[in-house]
């Protein structure tokens, strides 16, 4: 038995039925990430070593010692006969975004490198409490500011466990390649636009930004407070559903976090898909972006290979008695990113202001002379591109010259895509869908370094997933097959709010419904380039 | 030569008197706290930290609003005001700009000359305080502890003309805070802190003119000197044929001067958005009317009715409804002694006053109790005591807490009554003054008022003044 291999749902099993102790899995867990991770990422990394290249690099920071004792914990309770809980010696990561005690929290980035926060975020609470054994904090874009981990102030950024070459995503790439290359089979990401989905798609795992308030976001280092939503990173449904029931509900830290009660989302994977209404809508077909100089809106089709894998994905539901709706209007769709753009980058800089080298984090290391000067230095030298990027663009739109064309323009385009699904959703409506499915990724992974640095570009990646941020709406992306050049293709399921159930038995009817499929045996090259090395 | 008319807008910070803090559960109040002791991850703004809203805050608040006659906002926002201070944890802070809490009302403000005015308030919202900053040796410091106190910002429109007007604004309105208990109010503590907008304009005229900012005034003479040297400031201009300039000024209390701090001319853009990391602060209809309802009968409506009901002086009605504790004390004392009102009223102006500010305390802390003292102004009026001693009780009862009977019996302080006594006394006094009766008799009759001071030596101060005096009298003739 390989227990890198286990599922978390398998691990929890076999550690409550004491055929497999918590410590070894810690010791399985770290072993693997000896194996495949390569050096963590660290600050003005000048590396050039080529044993480097076809490595993940998915972490920043391993919480050994922390794992370990919380694995002892857990074998005390089994031996104890006492509940050793939902995640008993589940491996986890966690995105270094999310403040854990007594541990470096970064936000890949040089102005948090040293910032040990007093206090652990609650979703990590809950996992920790549930059982689950914290092994390391991923890897990331700074501040989560992308889509591909390569802005991260932590080099090397994470690489793509089925090709080193690629992008992992983002900006939850560490995680995303932490559960592909077996390092952990859970990995808690934030998603604001697509960061758990995208870098998910990228690397073939599952990715579940749950309804915006199912999660609490107290300790989660801010980027778009509107949108962000902690959520699973995981390996198949089952687990996103087992992690989910872990996070999910209220906190009183947490004042915009839902009282709604959260379902018992591992009897809902049980159900099957027959009944449910699942639409299809042609405009996620392409991707839309207006022109920098005509503003006139430019359409390209998504790359055929994921349409294909939605199609084919539509096809196996309809089989296992779902009902497929085409046609589908989203036509507000379109404007996901420009709204996305100003709105998020708004809440972006206002975040920011707090990184000031008064207080914590980085201070400028060079004489200064005044306060605004303390200000000017410390923030130029610690923050990266994507943070400045963001803050001029957020402090541009938010002015009280442009704040009506701008700001208060987006948040209207923000409630009509929220309109277009809720139409769609609407029980007495023309469509009356249960979930949209759609690609989650107009093309499979990119290279690294062919798209970072243009920052629009970049964003476009996010068209597909974006929309549900706009709606605070539950979606998921679940592997639905390869590209011709090996690389994973995510299918993603949009619900609506708190009807996380749905996207759980929908991803579950298509795993089961692919279980055979001739790419599911196929496994990221890290692993095989392992067995060769082993 | 041209008249010149002042006109004057008070923004004033109300420190809310809650437990909480307003968005985390350090304790509100700070005062005498070594710096950064009453801190946590929330109020001195660490990443990943969430505000949670005290929800006394919303209902003092409220509370407040309905006192002022506002219309209470039934779903008020709150919103980011973006700016970098050391003080301020952040980069913003957490206030309400768009939604506020509370939308116009008023303050009727009785002027000392009998003239009522009324001042129109623009709205009420709610806010957290920053924190301090100081310079010491050179090095600047922070104290957070102040970060995160719920403040109320209240606006009045310009309606105010004078220097005096906004010290009795402000007067009316520290008592109308403590009467309704949202606030302790005190000024030099910071919980009262007022911002003046200063413009002049021609008599007549009704255009707002250019205004200037006087910042950190915390006493309510302050208030007023600030205002009038300001107005004579900018009449100066204007007669020298000058503009006045949009300037921010600080008050320097030590100096007792204003000092330019900046022009105004570029406002600082706030960026105000909606804070996503709170929920509207939402107050139902049936909460609101309860609201209303606890709201107290207020300072101006309880003096009227002590003029009308007791038939008391303006005079006496303003000091006895200064404070909500001293009105009901006195309507308590009345109730109890069922008397003449105004009798009540002169115990209380004269004694009681007296002891409240030799204590440093509020009637309703005082141990001596209305019933006390209706007992003790009832032992006066039956002629048991005399007044003198009745004045003596008011602190011996306040000092042991015993009742006033109790003490008369214990101390033997009732009044001699009988005339054999005390006949005694003032042939003894005679008997042993041969120099002073000598001078009496030789037309030195002044001297009649030491022979008394003698005899109620003699007695502890428990004879009848008037039948000493007619004693005294019989026996030197």
């Amino acid at each position: 038995m390989n227990y890198t291999d286990l599922s978390a749902f398998e691990i929890s099993q076999k550690v409550r039925s004491g055929e497999i102790k918590a410590v070894e899995m810690v010791e399985a867990a770290l072993a693997q990430i000896a194996a495949v991770d390569g050096v963590q990422g660290q600050l003005d990394y000048k590396g050039q070593d080529p044993a480097q290249d076809d490595k993940v690099h998915a972490f920043i920071s391993l919480t050994s010692d922390l794992a370990r004792s919380q694995a002892a914990e857990v074998d005390r309770k089994v031996a104890e006969g006492d509940d050793p809980g939902l995640l008993a010696g589940v491996p986890l990561s966690v995105k270094d975004i999310f403040c854990v005690e007594h541990t470096h929290t970064t936000a890949a980035s040089r102005m948090l490198a040293n910032f040990e926060p007093p206090y652990t975020a609650t979703a990590v609470n809950r996992l920790t409490q549930a059982g689950a054994l914290l092994v390391g904090k991923t890897n990331l874009d700074e501040f989560t500011y992308g889509s591909s981990s390569e802005s991260s102030a932590f080099q090397p950024c994470p690489y793509n466990p089925w090709n080193p070459k690629y992008a992992a995503g983002g900006s939850s790439g560490g995680s995303a390649a932490a559960v592909a290359a077996r390092e952990t089979p859970l990995s808690l990401g934030t998603d604001t636009g697509g960061s758990i989905r995208q870098p998910s798609a990228f690397c073939g795992v599952v990715g579940l930004k749950p309804t915006y308030s199912r999660v609490s976001r107290y300790g989660l280092i801010a980027f778009a407070s509107s949108f962000d939503c902690p959520g699973p990173i995981t390996r198949d449904v089952r687990d996103a559903a087992l992690m989910l029931q872990a996070i999910a509900g209220s906190d009183p830290q947490d004042s915009t976090s839902s009282t709604v009660a959260p379902s018992d989302y591992r009897s809902a994977l049980e159900q099957d898909v027959r009944g449910l209404r699942i639409g299809l809508s042609p405009d996620y077909g392409h991707i839309s972006y207006p022109d920098t100089e005509t503003g006139e809106i430019s359409y390209q089709a998504i790359q055929r290979e994921v349409s294909q894998a939605v199609f084919n994905a539509a096809e196996a539901l309809a089989r296992a008695g779902a009902e497929i709706i085409e046609n589908v209007p989203m036509p507000n769709s379109r404007f996901g990113i420009p709204a996305y753009f100003v709105i998020s980058r708004v809440e972006a800089a206002s975040n920011l202001h707090r990184f000031d080298g008064v207080k914590y984090g980085f201070r400028t290391t060079h004489p200064f002379n005044d306060l605004s000067e303390l200000y000017r230095l410390s923030r130029a030298e610690g923050f990266g591109v994507q943070p400045k990027l963001r803050i001029l663009m957020g402090m541009y739109v938010s002015a009280a010259q442009h704040a009506a064309n701008y700001y208060q323009r987006a948040l209207k385009v923000r409630a009509m895509i929220r309109k277009d699904l809720t139409d769609a959703f609407n029980p007495k409506g023309a469509y009356r869908l249960d979930a949209l499915l759609t690609p989650t990724t107009p093309t499979t992974a990119f290279k690294r370094n062919d798209v970072f640095g243009n920052t629009v570009l970049m964003q476009y990646s996010d068209q597909m997933t974006v929309c549900a941020n706009h709606a605070g709406m539950p979606a998921i992306t679940i592997p639905g097959g390869l590209d011709q050049a090996g690389l994973p293709i995510g299918i993603q399921f949009i619900a609506n709010d708190f009807r996380e159930d749905l996207l759980f038995r929908a991803g579950r009817a298509f795993e089961t419904a692919t279980a055979s499929a001739a790419w599911r045996a196929i496994k990221p090259i890290v692993l095989s380039n392992q067995q060769v090395i082993s | 030569m041209t008249q010149y008319e002042i006109i004057i807008g008070l923004e004033t910070h109300i420190q809310l008197n809650t437990r909480a803090k307003i968005f985390c559960g350090c304790k509100a109040d700070s005062w005498g706290d070594e710096p950064n002791t009453n801190i946590c991850p929330v109020c001195s703004g660490l990443p990943g930290t969430l505000p949670v809203l005290n929800a006394e805050a919303v209902q003092k608040g409220a509370l407040l609003a309905a006192a002022m006659h506002a219309e209470i906002n039934p779903r008020s926002i709150f919103d980011r005001k973006n700016y970098f201070y050391p003080d301020l944890p952040k980069g913003y802070q957490i206030t309400q700009f768009f939604e506020p809490i509370g939308k116009g009302g008023y303050l009727d403000l009785d002027m000392p000359d009998g003239a009522q005015k009324r001042v129109r308030i623009n709205r009420l919202h709610l806010e957290e305080d920053a924190g301090k900053t100081k310079i010491d040796h050179g090095v600047r410091l922070v104290d957070f502890n102040r970060c995160g106190v719920p403040l109320i910002e209240m606006v009045t429109e310009p309606d105010l003309r004078s220097g005096a007007e906004a010290a009795q604004y402000l007067t009316q309105l520290r008592q109308l805070l403590r009467w309704i208990g949202v606030s302790e109010a005190d000024m030099e503590r910071g919980h009262l802190r007022c911002d003046a907008n200063v413009s002049i304009r021609e008599k007549g005229s009704t255009v707002l003119n250019t205004k200037t900012e006087i910042k950190n005034v915390n006493s309510i003479d302050a208030v007023r000197l600030g205002i009038e040297m300001e107005a004579k400031r900018q009449i100066a201009e204007v007669e020298a044929g000058r503009k006045v300039e949009s300037w921010t000024l600080d008050w320097d209390a030590e100096k007792g001067v204003l000092q330019k701090m900046r022009s105004k001319e570029t406002e600082a853009d706030y960026r105000y958005f909606r804070e996503p990391d709170l929920l509207p602060a939402l107050l139902s209809t049936t909460e609101i009317e309860r609201i209303k309802a606890s709201l107290p009968e207020l300072p101006l409506a309880r003096k009227a009715r002590f003029i009308s009901a007791y038939q008391l002086s303006a005079y006496d009605s303003d000091i006895l409804t200064s404070e909500r504790g001293l009105s009901d004390y006195f309507e308590s004392t009345v109730a109890a002694y069922g008397g003449e009102p105004k009798i009540v009223a002169n115990w209380m102006i004269n004694e009681l006053l007296r002891l409240i500010k030799e204590k440093g305390l509020e009637a309703s802390q005082l141990r001596i109790t209305p019933l006390h003292l209706s007992e003790i102004i009832r032992l006066v009026d039956s002629g048991k005591i005399n007044a003198a001693t009745g004045k003596l009780l008011v602190s011996k009862v306040d000092t042991t807490g015993q009742s006033p009977a109790q003490i008369v019996q214990s101390e033997g302080l009732g009044a001699i009554s009988d005339d054999s006594e005390l006949i005694a006394i003032v042939d003894a006094v005679i008997a042993d003054s041969p120099k002073e009766v000598e001078s009496f008799k030789a037309g030195k009759e002044s001297l009649l008022g030491w022979f008394l001071g003698q005899v109620m030596r003699r007695t502890g101060g428990k004879a009848d003044p008037r039948r000493a005096r007619e004693l005294m009298l019989e026996r030197l003739k």
